[in-house]
């Protein structure tokens, strides 16, 4: 067993964790945040994403001890029903989810967009950077204007 | 619209904020109090036999609980699995269904087949110990291609020659007689490819079993838990029904993969007895693409006949149908009942033919996926008009609308009732939207940059709305395909809906929420809809086929029928009038020509109160039910026009357009409705230009992870342009006729038939990848040097 601490939603978190535990395990077993999903083993679906240090990462893929002192953030840290995010709002205004699945990866993809993009994005921008996200039910359609629409209410926050 | 959350309003979704926040409760995300971990080990080998299975290292490895057998299953008269749809073969007999045990017994059939569960504390000691068992297999020859299936080994030993049935439907003396006064015919063959569905929440289960109640509960990723509940009870045999409790949560995603029952949720909710522990089980990526049912996978020949005024005289079909290497729940009836009844297409057809061969092979099982056999026979129909109207050399808009069926209720030579529809105005319409006469100019415009342009069409028809129950009774299914639903007023007169319909991804939170406010004219925030739970709602058939707006919001809308006639005569006692002069309207019970009236929740208080009507002949309270079995199939049709440039250099397509114009008949929420097209057209263009599982020789699939199997993302997609046409249906009582698969059928042939414009060759086979053009391209030109 290995010893780990990190800050998660702005908590202070220490485990003993098996060796090989991937964050997006320990983000779901451990803590018992499952809003980050897993939706593939090849890092390649996206359904995981989380941000570390403020850039986004698939968890899946990425061991809990290698994240020792840094701070993560996952879909439940960045708003609540009561208070959401501008991203998580662009979503629903937008019709951008269907089944839900894909969906906390692909909001927290967005923003991670938006920080490195900025708050004009175009279609184009926006289907390039949500390659590594896999959406099987919405044909993006609605994706790519949430993201759009997410992007130009973060600059007004 | 009566209102802004009411029918035809694009109401923003109740789920979503779930969702959005990470809240959703998936099956991955339930935890058990004391549960321990299942992992399966399956086949390496596409057909062998058992000769030893030792599994007693296994059994002493650290964290194993028990590792369990097919022989385990044998003992404890755990039953296989069932196909619920008989076929008869040309002759009469049955078709040859082979024994599905849920753990192998003497014999593997596919890679990925199961053969041990290895029970643990965690899943990662599950997994090690499988490590430890030892099988001494009996390697068997693969039987991977269908046109050579008959000569290998028998898979199963009741089909000698591997085939499940050879199937035929409509007149054939007929349809060959007209082939014989054919001015031309058209010839075409065709591979439907096949596909894996991907639901990007993988399957999963979790058993639990409690010995005080000897109830067994099992939670599933399933579109249709009540339907889970009656195999495992009546057929597999795990525990009656009323002592076996079926939870569908959130489910993310099925397009078909999850109503059928397999092997892992039936071992789990069985080994959670056998073990005294709640078992988990999630299935990986890898197993995902290894043990889902596969979708398609059909050889087609067929040939149409038309007279010398471009007028269609005959259609003869002949298909072959890979169903893998056991029959899965409902996959006999989609090559057949839900495959050639759509090959009359929107056109008027005097006489159709049709052959369907079923097929094992030494592949994962393939059943419905996203349109089940409509897509198949859309694919055949569309990809057929438009080489037809090539060689014609018709205008392919022109050659169909000449054969559109024009007048309703059409009887098709091939079972279906068309009840109404107008598929000129969605013709127009798609071709106005995809300025069509314009298309000329865009080509060359490509020509100039050295680029090739192609437009496409694809004028579909779906049967939705499944189904009839007697129809498909005397067509062979084990059960009726009705709908129920239950409205639970409360006294505060906020309403509870109970339905059979599963929601996952499709909205019913909102639409039938919509529904009932419009209905009852209360707030869309005073109504719940539960669903996916076998204790609470008491039964329903789930959702596939397009059915939960047709079927399901139909029994829906007979239950608030007879809760507003219940509430008729609360008012009627609570106002002291007669019951004939309550009119209901807007939200309010009021007596016709006076101002007395009561809104409608405190109508509700006065049925549970009770004060005004004791010793009446009403009964407190006010929750009523109703069960809807439709009289036919709805028919949503539409067109679809795809515009492609192609670079020859480098094989690669590109959708520079896509027009939709489809009709749905009446529409809840149009927002939802378009979102369901665009992510059937998703997958579609999926079909067409990327998507195809492949098995080598020795029945290895090669394309098990999302490293080889292509899904489409973001930067593969256009964003689409989408119309709506309304022809209300005129079998069920909202005018609906669904929408969930329009999408997944409507799209490949309209892309492949827009490549082949484009090159100018009909041999394009799907996956139209970059590579399939180029070499399509060369090989056309090679032909144009040789002229
Ligand atoms: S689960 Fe991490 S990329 Fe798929
Ligand atoms: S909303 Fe279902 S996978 Fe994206």
């Amino acid at each position: 067993m290995a010893s780990v601490t990190m800050i998660v939603n702005g908590k202070e978190v220490t485990a003993n964790v098996d060796p090989r535990t991937l964050l997006a395990q320990f983000l779901r077993e451990h803590l018992h945040l499952t809003g980050t999903h897993v939706g593939c083993d090849t890092s390649q679906c996206g359904a995981c994403v989380v941000h570390v240090d403020g850039r986004s990462i698939k968890s899946c893929t990425t061991l809990a001890v290698a994240c020792e002192g840094a701070s993560v953030t996952t879909i439940e840290g960045i708003g609540t029903p009561e208070h959401l995010h501008p991203m998580q709002a662009a979503f629903r205004e937008n019709h951008g989810l269907q089944c839900g699945f894909c969906t906390p990866g692909m909001i927290m993809s967005a923003i991670d967009i938006v920080n490195r993009k900025g708050h004009q994005l175009d279609e184009h921008t926006i289907r390039e950077e949500l390659e590594g996200n896999i959406c099987r039910c919405t044909g993006y359609h609605n994706i790519v204007k949430a993201v759009a629409a997410g992007a130009q209410a973060m600059a007004a926050k | 619209m009566s209102s802004a959350t009411g029918i035809g309003a694009s109401v923003l979704r109740k789920e979503d904020i779930r969702f959005i926040t990470g809240k959703g409760q998936y099956t991955d995300d339930v935890n058990r109090q004391g549960q321990a971990h299942a992992y399966f080990l399956r086949s390496p080998h596409a057909h062998a036999t058992i000769k030893k299975l030792d599994i007693s290292a296994a059994k002493k490895a650290p964290g194993v609980l028990d590792v369990l057998t097919g022989d385990d299953l044998a003992h404890d008269k755990v039953g296989g699995l069932i196909c619920g749809w008989m076929i008869h073969n040309k002759d009469g007999s049955p078709m040859k269904a082979g024994a599905h045990p849920a753990l192998a017994q003497g014999k593997v059939r596919y890679v990925g087949d199961h053969v041990a569960v290895v029970i643990a504390e965690t899943y990662s000691q599950a997994k090690d110990a499988a490590e430890k068992i030892i099988v001494d297999y009996g390697v068997l020859p693969a039987v991977v291609d269908m046109n050579t299936a008959s000569k290998g080994p028998a898979i199963h030993d009741v089909a000698s020659d591997n085939v499940v049935y050879d199937w035929h439907l409509g007149d054939k003396a007929a349809t060959e007689a007209a082939f014989k006064n054919a001015k031309h015919i058209t010839k075409i063959d065709l591979v439907n490819n096949r596909l894996i569905p991907n639901a990007m929440e993988p399957r999963a289960a979790v058993g639990d079993y409690d010995a005080g109640t000897e109830v067994f509960t099992l939670y599933t990723t399933s579109q249709n838990p009540h339907v889970a509940r009656l195999v495992l009870s009546a057929f597999i045999g795990i525990a009656p029904e009323h002592k076996l409790r079926v939870i569908a949560p959130d489910v993310g995603g099925g397009f078909g993969s999850k109503i059928f029952i397999y092997a892992e949720e039936t071992v789990c909710v069985w080994a959670s007895k056998r073990v005294g522990r709640p078992v988990k089980w999630t299935a990986d990526r890898t197993e995902a693409f290894l043990s889902d049912a596969h979708g398609r996978d059909h050889i087609t020949h067929a040939e149409l006949a038309t007279d010398d005024k471009g007028k269609i005289l005959a259609f003869r079909v002949k298909t072959k149908a890979n169903l893998g290497a056991y029959l899965s729940t409902f996959s006999s009836c989609v090559p057949t009942y839900l495959y050639a009844p759509l090959l009359s297409g929107q056109y008027d057809i005097p006489a159709i033919y049709v052959e369907v061969e079923g097929i094992y092979t030494t592949t994962a099982p393939v059943d419905a996926y996203r349109g089940a056999g409509r897509p198949e026979a859309t694919f055949v129909v569309e990809r057929m008009m438009e080489k037809a109207a090539r060689e014609l050399g018709m205008d392919p808009a022109t050659f169909r609308r000449k054969n559109f069926v024009k007048s309703f209720p059409h009887q098709t030579p091939v079972i279906m009732c068309y009840d109404t529809g107008n598929y000129t105005a969605s013709l127009d319409l798609a071709l106005e939207m995809a300025d069509y006469k314009n298309f000329g100019k865009r080509k060359k415009e490509s020509a100039k940059h050295g680029k090739l342009r192609g437009i496409g069409f694809s004028a579909y028809i779906e049967a939705c709305g499944i189904a009839p129950s007697a129809a498909v009774g005397s067509l062979g299914a084990g059960v009726g395909l009705w709908e129920s639903a239950e409205v639970r007023v409360n006294p505060v007169g906020t309403v509870e809906v109970l339905t059979g319909s599963h929601s996952h991804g499709q909205g019913h939170e909102t639409t039938f929420a919509q529904l009932v406010s419009d209905r009852l004219g209360i707030d869309i925030n005073s109504v719940a809809i539960v669903h996916g739970d076998t204790d609470k709602v008491q039964f329903g058939m789930g959702t596939y086929g397009s059915r939960s707006g047709s079927v399901g919001m139909s029994a829906i809308s007979k239950a608030l029928d007879k809760v507003i006639a219940k509430g008729k005569k609360v008012a009627s006692y609570a106002l002291e009038a007669s019951e004939k002069d309550i009119e209901f309207k807007d939200g309010r019970f009021s007596v016709a020509g006076t101002d007395k009236s009561l809104a409608f929740g405190e109508v509700a208080l006065q049925a549970y109160i009770a004060h005004k009507f004791t010793g009446a002949e009403l009964e407190p309270g006010l929750k009523e039910g109703a069960f809807y079995d439709p009289t036919n199939f709805t028919f949503p049709s539409g067109v679809h026009i795809c515009e492609v440039e192609i670079d020859p250099d480098t094989g690669v397509t590109s959708i520079e357009k896509w027009t939709a114009v489809d009709d749905f008949g009446n529409v809840i929420n149009p927002m939802i409705v378009e979102g369901q097209v665009h992510g059937g057209i998703a997958q579609g263009i999926g079909q067409a230009l990327m998507e195809g599982a492949h098995y080598d020789k020795d029945g290895q699939l090669v394309t098990a992870s999302y490293m080889d199997y292509t899904m489409p993302r973001a930067d593969n997609l256009p964003s689409f342009q989408i119309g709506m046409t309304n022809t209300p249906c005129t079998t069920n009582p909202l005018g609906l006729k669904g929408c969930g698969e329009a999408g997944a059928i409507a799209s490949p042939p309209a892309v492949i038939n827009a490549i082949t414009d484009a090159i100018g060759h009909e041999n394009i086979a799907m996956p139209a990848t970059p590579q399939a053009v180029w070499m399509a391209i060369q090989a056309s030109s090679t032909k144009i040097a040789a002229e």
